[in-house]
């Protein structure tokens, strides 16, 4: 498989998806010296970049957040060919920030607006996997409960109700906020977001856009590893 | 020719910020306020002098960039601007 990640002023976890997936890649994990099987960085001027199998939006602060969280970043030179190259079909993971800049694109339906109690939060979550029938679910159990940190401010996902409708209709909610056990609890739900939507996918479930941070719990060293799965299992549907 | 666009929430989309403002108003003693909705100014300077144009223009700027219209709604006030201000 080969994947790339975008880079843009701003973005911060471009790094921890690289590890992320060179390990899942079974790449060397020395990211100062990538070998071939790890990921390409792509800097946001560069409309040019290698065809791949998958596409990372990371999360950060693109720009600052300035107007909106992703905003700016949807109109750089390489998201265009993202956007592009996603209409053909190339999956793509938007983490975060990523996730906003995939619904200022249009390519995700909503839009993430500032946590209902105005607070940044910064913390491990639990969410629920919808549906394990997709590329990025396919190592997990539909119902399962995983644990990953957060760590936003404008994580609020809305969506008109029409809207929610045909997308529950059509499986395209990925992620739910739940409690430990998976009950998709009030009291669960870190930001306000409609129904706890953590993630959702576009029609085709090709592209994913989800709030919460897999690559940042995908090692023991970082204290858990519920968030490898998704990588292991985008490296071997696409490889 | 100058020109500023008032971007705001569409109604029905949640505004905790405006909630906040409000609950601090009423904690300053301003208690008969029942709502609060906090939208965005921004002003431009543009070279165009052709009203039409400009109009035509910022509507594009608008619904591409300055406003995201899932969730906000633009208005376009030509000839417009921080000189025209009520404030002393």
């Amino acid at each position: 498989m080969k994947a790339a990640v975008v880079v843009f002023p701003g973005s911060n976890c471009d790094r921890d998806v690289q590890v992320a997936l060179t390990r899942s890649m079974g790449a060397a994990s020395d990211t100062k010296a990538p070998s071939n099987g790890a990921p390409i960085m792509v800097w946001h001027k560069d409309a040019d970049f290698d065809k791949v199998d998958l596409i990372v939006l990371p999360g950060g602060f693109s720009y600052g957040d300035y107007l909106r969280c992703g905003a700016m970043a949807a109109h750089s030179p390489a998201m265009r060919e993202v956007v592009r190259r996603a209409k053909a079909g190339v999956p793509v993971l938007g983490i975060c920030n990523g996730f906003q800049m995939l619904t200022e694109t249009g390519l995700l339906p909503g839009a993430l607006l500032r946590n209902a109690r105005l607070k940044f939060v910064c913390r491990d979550v639990h969410i629920r996997v919808e549906t394990s029938q997709t590329l990025f679910t396919s190592r997990y159990q539909a119902g399962a409960a995983l644990r990953v940190p957060i760590a936003h401010h404008d994580g609020n996902y809305t969506a008109g109700a029409d809207q929610l409708e045909r997308m529950e209709a059509r499986g395209q909610i990925a992620f739910r906020y739940c409690e430990a056990d998976g009950a998709v609890t009030e009291a669960a739900n870190p930001n306000g977001a409609t129904r706890n939507v953590a993630g959702v996918y576009n029609e085709a479930k090709t592209v994913l856009g989800m709030m919460p941070h897999p690559e940042r719990l995908a090692d023991p060293a970082l204290g858990g590893i519920d968030g490898r799965p998704l990588f292991d299992g985008l490296v071997e549907a696409l490889s | 020719m100058k020109a500023r666009i008032h971007v705001t929430l569409k109604p029905g989309i949640l505004d905790p910020q405006g909630k906040a403002i409000q609950h601090a108003l009423g904690a300053l003693g301003f208690g008969a306020v029942d709502k609060v909705r906090q939208g965005k100014v921004i002003d431009l300077e543009l070279a165009e002098t052709d009203p039409e144009a400009a109009r035509a223009n910022l509507t594009e700027m608008c619904e591409k960039l300055l406003a995201n219209t899932v969730i906000e709604n633009y208005a376009i006030e030509l000839d417009a601007g921080p000189e025209r201000s009520t404030a002393p």
